[in-house]
């Protein structure tokens, strides 16, 4: 729980990920001052929120996965989703960037809206909003190339480099920021499957940063992991959250309670709680809640 | 017929055997109050055996040595001056105690020593008979005795029937890559005849093809040169890949990323039926259909193409080979797993730029198997460049001409009025042997892409 002792985090002045800016330069902490401790009560984070969900219900096929979820995410904080197998995590993690569109007979509705803008809006182009949402997955799933060619996929894709130079500079950063640099700096040719797996994830992390998102979905990006791995990602987690504001899925009750400041329990389809998460791990108000992170079901 | 019914008697005994043994076991445990060590079945199974191969054996050996042995016994006992005779005289002899043996007639006056050695034929078959079927029904018995004393509850039959099980198996597999060596001898011992007539060097580097009857160290080779037919392989291989290739891999695509589930339900059995149809359809195809019109296209750009050219033939086996190709790369596309796909659409590339950049990338090792493996299919293909080549076994690079190819020079060689000594025969085994080395080059190089390809995603 040592970030939460920790103040929150104003977004750092000039920040090297192009898009980002647009977001980052809008006021991110309200009247209470950077220094406001985030141990309050939900409501009182007073955080902008990044993105804005209403009565968000997703269907595969005919059947409810989701049953109208409303939230915020807050901009520049790790948020946590917590609950038990098949309760809409992913789900939900996935309406976020519009991967939910890739799979066969889900469809979602309701409003989601990032800065803003709704991401469902039928004018917004949906390689860009996934340009501006990232994504890490539960396995690491490197590209079979090289881990040059993996890091420097996305940008090409979006014509973010306009010579050899830039794009270099680019993985470079991205891999520094993955804080993978060091160990791969001289095998950029190899392949990127042939890296261990917390170095692929950290490989797989990279590329999403390399096209300068805005937020970072991960889920459950540890639970391939072994804890040496995990921790290094769990760090990495939290020194991202100055620059990107990230969502992730986890199973691991600690690990919420380490790296996130808000957390948001699922439980069959329905958002049953949300707040900080110290107060949702130390005084939960929902029986379900309760029961759930004291493990009487998972 | 008197062996095979006594091996099916043998497989009767050996149910009953199996009744047998299960029932022992199962007596056994009761009287001894111990667990058996496998199951009832497995004692039974084993007797079954135990009572099955020594019999089995018994009717082997007598199969394959039982005639010989008679024969040589009556030769034995022919009169001195008559095993004198010439190999072949003495083969006629031989058949004419045979005949008289199974009582047919024989042509003239039998001789007595003829008679005499025919009753002694009668007498021995019959012995030889006798002998089979006692000696079967003593292995069957001592097997059977030997296997129901062995049943305890500590005996482990399981074990001893997987054993034998393994073993048979083994049998059958041998039997398969002895048929392959034998395949190959045949075809070497063959081909090294050829090369007695003309030398190695004038086949492999020939450039004529125009076979005409040489001796033996005549000298004059000419006429035997592998390069015409070579070359027309290998040009209508290469005009199939241009048809099948892309043609088959934008299918497979289109199946893999695209068609929705029930369209690909359909469409996919009906494509493969292309597969499926004999290739002397195509054939037909290619003569009637595909060599006009392609004739005919050409001269509307005033192109001369004749109808039976390596063009017809080309694009022919290439609609052959579409099925072959798209199948066998959709499988390799599909196994590329959903995350790799997810990674690349996450990070906002559109679904045509995941494809050609990450899919197709990361399936490209198995495509090429594939390819190779179509490549070889093409190289073995027969009938339909029978039919539409052409046959014209010229060293020339027009497309539009007739050619001849390796196969069908084969059919051509061996087929008609054939002396199987002349080395106008003889070279089609040489022409097999090179395809054969040619495919099965191909054949192991794609296999080993293919499984280089599998390792990655273990
Ligand atoms: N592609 C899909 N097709 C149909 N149903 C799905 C699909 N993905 C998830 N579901 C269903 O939606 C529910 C929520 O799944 P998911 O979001 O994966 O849960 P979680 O990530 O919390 O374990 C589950 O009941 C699951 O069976
Ligand atoms: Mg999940």
């Amino acid at each position: 729980m040592s970030a939460q002792a920790e103040p929150k985090q104003p977004p750092s002045s000039p920040v090297e990920t192009g898009t980002a800016m647009t977001d980052l330069t809008k006021p991110v902490v309200a009247a209470d001052g950077a220094g406001a401790p985030s141990a309050q009560p939900h409501g009182a984070n007073r955080v902008e929120p990044k993105v804005t969900t209403t009565d968000v219900k997703v269907f595969y096929g005919s059947s409810e996965a989701l049953h109208g979820i409303q939230t915020e995410i807050p901009a520049n904080q790790v948020t946590a989703l917590i609950g038990p197998s098949g309760c809409g995590k992913s789900t939900f993690l996935r309406c976020l960037n519009r991967m939910n569109d890739t799979i066969e007979g889900a469809r979602v509705t309701g409003k989601i809206l990032m800065d803003g803008e709704d991401i469902y809006d039928k004018s917004l182009d949906v390689v860009l909003l996934r340009a501006r949402v990232g994504m890490v997955f539960q396995k690491p799933n490197p590209f079979p190339k090289s881990i040059f060619e993996n890091i420097a996929y996305g940008p090409r894709i979006h014509g973010l480099a306009k010579s050899k130079g830039e794009l270099a500079d680019i993985v470079e950063r991205s891999l520094k920021r993955a804080g993978l640099w060091d160990e791969v700096k001289d095998r950029l040719k190899e392949p990127g499957t042939g890296l261990s797996g917390g170095q692929q994830q950290r490989l797989c992390i990279a590329r999403a940063i390399a096209v300068s998102p805005e937020v970072i979905l991960m889920d459950e990006p540890c639970s391939a992991l072994d804890p040496i791995a995990t921790a290094r990602i769990e760090e990495l987690i939290d020194e991202l959250r100055r620059n990107y504001t990230i969502v992730i899925v986890t199973h691991s009750m600690q690990q919420a309670a380490r790296v996130s400041q808000k957390t948001c329990f699922f439980h069959l389809g329905d958002l049953v709680e949300e707040g900080d998460t110290d107060q949702i791990f130390t005084n939960p108000r929902d029986k379900r809640t309760q029961d759930y992170i004291t493990g009487r079901f998972g | 017929m008197n062996t095979v019914w006594l091996a099916i008697v043998v497989l009767v005994a050996m149910g009953f055997a199996y009744q047998f043994g299960t029932q022992a076991s199962r007596r056994a445990a009761v009287s001894s109050a111990t667990k058996l060590h496998s199951l009832p079945g497995h004692y039974g199974m084993l007797v079954a055996l135990w009572l099955g191969i020594p019999a089995l054996a018994v009717i082997l050996l007598f199969a394959l040595f039982g005639d010989t042995v008679v024969r040589s016994l009556v030769m034995g006992a022919l009169p001195p001056d008559i095993l004198a005779l010439p190999q072949a005289e003495l083969l006629t002899v031989m058949q004419r105690i045979q005949a008289l043996a199974s009582g047919f007639g024989v042509l003239g006056e039998p001789a007595a020593y003829e008679l005499s050695a025919a009753e002694r034929l009668r007498t021995l078959q019959t012995t030889r008979d006798l002998a089979l079927v006692a000696g079967v029904a003593a292995a069957a018995a001592a097997g059977l005795v030997f296997a129901l004393r062995r049943i305890s509850p500590s005996l482990r039959a399981r074990n001893e029937v997987e054993a034998v099980v393994k073993i048979l198996l083994i049998g059958c597999s041998t039997v398969a890559i002895l048929t392959t060596v034998g395949i190959v001898m045949s075809l070497v011992g063959e081909t090294l005849r050829f090369f007695s007539y003309v030398s190695p060097v004038d086949f492999f580097f020939g450039t004529v093809w125009n076979p005409r009857f040489v001796t033996v160290g005549s000298g004059s080779a000419d006429g035997y040169g592998l390069l015409p037919l070579l070359w027309g392989t290998v040009l209508i291989a290469a005009i199939a890949m241009l048809v099948s290739l892309p043609v088959g891999l934008m299918i497979a695509i289109y199946m893999a990323e695209y068609a929705p589930p029930k369209l690909r339900a359909v469409a996919k059995p009906l494509i493969e039926i292309l597969a499926g149809v004999p290739t002397i359809v195509y054939g037909f195809f290619a003569l009637t259909i595909a060599g006009p019109a392609l004739s005919g296209a050409g001269a509307l750009v005033g192109l001369d193409i004749r109808a039976t050219s390596a063009l017809t033939a080309g694009v022919v086996m290439g609609i052959m080979i579409i099925p072959f190709i798209s199948s066998l790369s959709d499988d390799i596309i599909t196994q590329v797993p959903r995350t790799m796909r997810d990674g690349s659409l996450g990070l906002g590339a559109t679904r045509s730029e995941t494809i050609k950049r990450v899919v197709l990338p990361a399936a490209l090792p198995g495509i090429v198997g594939a390819f190779l493996l179509a490549v070889s299919r093409a190289i073995g293909e027969t009938m339909i460049v029978v039919l539409a080549a052409g046959n014209a076994p010229v060293l020339q690079p027009n497309p539009f001409e007739s050619v001849s190819t390796v196969t069908v020079t084969i059919v051509k060689q061996l087929t008609g009025d054939i002396d199987f000594a002349s080395p106008q025969s003889l070279v089609a085994f040489a022409l097999g042997l090179t395809l054969f080395v040619l495919t099965l080059g191909l054949n192991v190089l794609a296999l080993y892409i293919v499984r280089k390809y599998r390792e990655q995603y273990e």
